[in-house]
């Protein structure tokens, strides 16, 4: 992942059009060899299914990708 | 996870820093001196803040405060006659010099040096390079319209060479081209001397209405300071990173990266967005936020204006909500502007903002106080004269000595060399240089970039200078060229730097071109190091003399210190940038042949000048002697010379004469068009004394060759003959595919292509496009 302290443009991008497409959870999304997005509160199953879904319809394209797998991180991990 | 919530550590205040003056301050981490903190400690009367100490130890920094140069940068000044300011609207000091260019146009123009981050991370070291240099424009009132890159590379054949060339190439590439610039020329050297130390000096052009132009100031007591564009985040604080690993911030981030990564769609924007703030006049004044962010703009500000200032810092809008008072004062994001706008005109500032989506903070006013005052979280951290830390900071005259290699460098002279005698010989070497680093082709670079976007480039790579229309109804347009040959500097700095002057000047009369200003960007190794010192101050005179002589002002640009490899400092670099106005970019001339039949002239006079030279490096491996002689007279004489002949529109191409001499000269006539040419040498050997190989590859200046269509012959010899300049005919363009030097060799331009194509693809990989 690009180091914490780093601009990500391409992140803040995505992060622009999460919320141009009213996902108001999501508060921040960084992206390296891997998505990782940030969302306010806890990860109920609602939500982690809508991040499956915008992982395979959004982060992804699926002419060219698979989307392998959709965890849950606790802050510790990524902060 | 969760966003964490920002729990503001506690800063140290004014108030602490006067109840502690003992406290111990990490001032040698940060780059200061003993005397320097020692200085700082008496200006302020106590111990600095935290705060305080990173300003002024990022702007006393040799980078911000040009401690060891400035006393030498006064002579552009003090050299500027009353003539050379005729067109100048804004000189030295300013983030740009602006250029009035007619029809009530005018160009700001500037050249600035990102070699060390170039180093660390080539691409986003290169991308933000571009993107500082244009935001220099911006600040201006100007619209970008073009960018150009003077490029210094390791040896060709090292490893970590195409590592190097790869990033930089692309971050330029990538930034410029999303930034719609079109990138019109520059250079590109390979020499072992820059193998640890590249060399990345960005230039950048914009233009502007003379109503428009804008300076960067406080004034106004009550008016906004507005800090908008990206977020601040902890990037490119550098050797700073002690702030963060420092007592002053426990639980803060430990390690900040030293290098920041721009975003070119954002900086477009912001280019958008501060052009229509100018326009609707809802700004006093903008000012980039580059090397030292927060702490450059403020102090700056407040020094060009009234002198005071009153910030709320914790207003400031962060990517990272960790970061410290300290950090944000430090932190060199990009893509960052700080505007001065009346409290009555905040409102239509806002709104403008909003539009261009681009976020935006108030983080304080303007006063009268003399000082800048910064609160966090409603404690002061910093009270200081905003000029003690901008403009009055220290000041070195560093111990300068005659290096003592230098007598031995000059009397080692390049005339004691071998040189080729037999037609074989001389074709052997004439393609050894055609395909050496230095002097092949350079499109596996400048194929990368865009050069026609936006529609008005009218000349880019190859030719000598770059070319760009500013006024679409008349054509007006100005020319641009970089120039410095680090070889030569190294032999002698004072004329090496009047050497760079002089082509560069020579390679935008070649255009069509009238030049009319120059930047520089002078690069040199370390200033502790009084030898190099020695050198930086001999290039100064001689850039200073040259300008004065040729009428030309310096109107900005910047100075790299502690280039390096290793202990071994690089060759004095001083590259130096001419800007040149035409009345109609349709008058420009071409640097190649088109048609058969033309006469080929020589204009100038060869003399046997190898030392330095490009056959004397590639041939021999050779640096030694005594640079080409310098005749700024005679340039002034060409330059006006090949400006009539353009008026009366009887030359069809002009193409200098430098690296490489009149054989690289030909080959790249030829070449520019695939139209080839018969030479003889045999008058040139007679009049001006000497041997072939030094008709081929002497690098004597005030050379230009021209091509001359058969009808204007006669008036054309007449023009040269009533302004007293040498010129020679030496050839003749022709409708076959070959160049042929008569009693020489004959080579098929396919030969000469290749030759001149291959050797930065076979290092790097195929050239695109």
């Amino acid at each position: 992942m690009p180091k914490a302290e780093l601009l990500d443009p391409q992140g803040k991008a995505v992060a622009g059009a999460l919320s141009r497409l009213g996902k108001t959870r999501f508060t921040g999304v960084r992206i390296g060899k891997r998505f990782e997005v940030t969302v306010d509160g806890e990860v109920d199953a609602a939500l982690l299914a809508e991040v499956r879904e915008l992982a395979v319809d959004m982060f992804s394209n699926s002419v060219i990708e698979d989307v392998v797998s959709v965890d849950v991180l606790d802050a510790a991990v990524t902060a | 996870m969760t966003t964490a919530t920002p729990s503001p550590v506690a800063a140290d205040t004014v108030a602490n820093a006067a109840a502690t003056p003992d406290r111990e301050q990490p001032y040698a981490a940060l780059g200061l001196k003993p005397e320097e903190y020692a200085s700082i400690r008496e200006i302020l009367g106590r111990r600095p803040t935290s705060g305080e100490l990173a300003m002024y130890s990022v702007m006393w920094s040799e980078h911000c405060s040009y401690k060891s140069s400035k006393p030498y940068l006064r002579q552009f000044g003090s050299k500027t006659t009353e003539k050379m300011r005729r067109n100048l609207m804004v000189g030295m000091g300013e983030n740009a010099g602006v250029v009035d260019v007619g029809n009530g146009w005018a160009v700001t123009f500037k050249i600035e040096s990102h070699n060390h981050p170039s180093y660390i991370e080539p691409f986003q070291g290169a991308a933000t390079g571009v993107g500082g240099i244009v935001r220099d424009i911006i600040s201006m009132g100007a619209r970008p319209v073009a960018v150009m890159d003077a490029l210094r590379f390791g040896d060709i054949d090292d490893p970590d060479t195409a590592r190097v060339v790869h990033g930089v190439v692309s971050g330029i590439s990538f930034y410029g081209n999303c930034l719609g610039l079109p990138n019109i020329g520059g250079e590109t050297y390979f020499d072992s001397v820059y193998q640890a130390n590249p060399l990345v000096n960005a230039l950048a052009v914009g233009v502007l209405r003379h109503e428009d132009l804008h300076l960067a100031n406080a004034r106004g007591v009550g008016n906004k300071v507005v800090l908008f564009g990206a977020r601040t985040g902890g990037d490119g604080i550098g050797g700073a990173s002690i702030l963060a690993s420092d007592s002053f911030s426990e639980g803060g981030p430990t390690k900040r990266p030293a290098v920041q990564v721009g975003d070119p769609f954002a900086e477009k924007v912001l280019i958008e967005c501060c052009l229509e703030l100018f326009q609707q006049e809802l700004v006093e004044g903008i000012q980039d936020l580059g090397a030292a962010g927060i702490s450059c703009a403020t102090s700056e500000l407040a020094s060009n204006g009234d002198g005071g200032m009153f910030i709320e810092l914790e207003n400031v809008l962060l990517r990272d909500p960790t970061l410290t008072a300290e950090e944000i004062l430090m932190s060199e994001s990009q893509e960052r502007m700080m505007a001065i706008v009346r409290p009555e005109k905040l409102d239509g500032f806002l709104a403008v903002v909003t539009k261009w989506d681009v976020e935006t903070s108030v983080l304080g006013e303007v006063t009268d106080t003399g000082r800048l005052i910064i609160n966090w979280h409603g404690e002061e951290i910093v009270n200081v004269e905003p000029r003690t830390v901008a403009v009055d900071g220290p000041v070195y005259n560093r111990p300068v000595s005659y290096p003592t290699w230098i007598d031995a460098l000059n009397a080692d002279s390049a005339s004691a060399l071998a040189r080729p005698t037999t037609p074989e010989e001389l074709r052997e070497q004439v393609f050894r240089l055609l395909g050496s680093a230095n002097l092949a082709d350079k499109r596996w670079i400048t194929n990368q970039y865009d050069t026609y976007v936006l529609g008005n480039t009218a000349l880019s790579f190859p030719d000598d200078g770059g070319m760009v229309r500013v006024d679409e109804e008349s054509g007006l347009g100005f020319a641009v060229a970089t120039d410095a040959n680090g070889r030569y500097c190294q032999l002698d700095p004072y004329h090496g730097a009047q050497l760079a002057l002089a082509e560069a000047f020579r390679n935008v009369a070649v255009t069509g071109a009238t030049p009319v200003a120059v930047s520089d960007c002078l690069n040199f190794g370390s200033p502790e190091n009084p030898e190099v010192m020695w050198q930086f101050s001999r290039a100064v005179e001689g850039l200073a003399d040259g300008c004065m002589a040729m009428e030309i002002p310096v109107t900005g640009g910047n100075v790299s210190f502690y280039n390096q490899t290793g202990d071994v400092p690089i060759h004095p670099t001083p590259v130096v940038a001419v800007l040149g106005t035409i009345d109609d970019v349709a008058k420009r001339i071409p640097s190649g042949w088109q048609d058969d039949g033309n006469n080929i002239y020589l204009l100038g006079v060869t003399r046997e000048e190898l030392d330095g030279s490009a056959w004397a490096g590639v041939i021999h491996d050779h640096l030694g002697g005594t640079p080409p002689t310098v005749d700024l007279a005679a340039e002034l004489r060409l330059a006006d010379l090949i400006a009539a002949a353009n008026e009366e529109n009887i030359i069809s191409s002009a193409h200098d004469l430098a690296d490489g001499g009149l054989a690289q000269a030909v080959v790249e006539s030829v070449l520019r068009f695939g139209v080839g040419a018969r030479i003889w040498l045999g008058e040139i050997i007679e009049r001006d004394g000497i041997d072939a190989a030094t008709a081929l590859f002497s690098e004597s200046t005030g050379r230009v060759i021209v091509s001359v269509p058969r009808e204007d012959d006669v008036k054309f010899r007449g023009l040269c003959e009533g302004r007293d300049y040498p010129a020679l005919r030496i050839g003749v363009t022709d409708s076959q595919d070959t160049l042929e030097i008569q009693d020489v060799f004959t080579a098929t331009i396919d030969e000469l292509r290749a030759a001149h194509r291959s050797p930065l693809p076979e290092r790097f990989g195929a050239t695109i496009g």
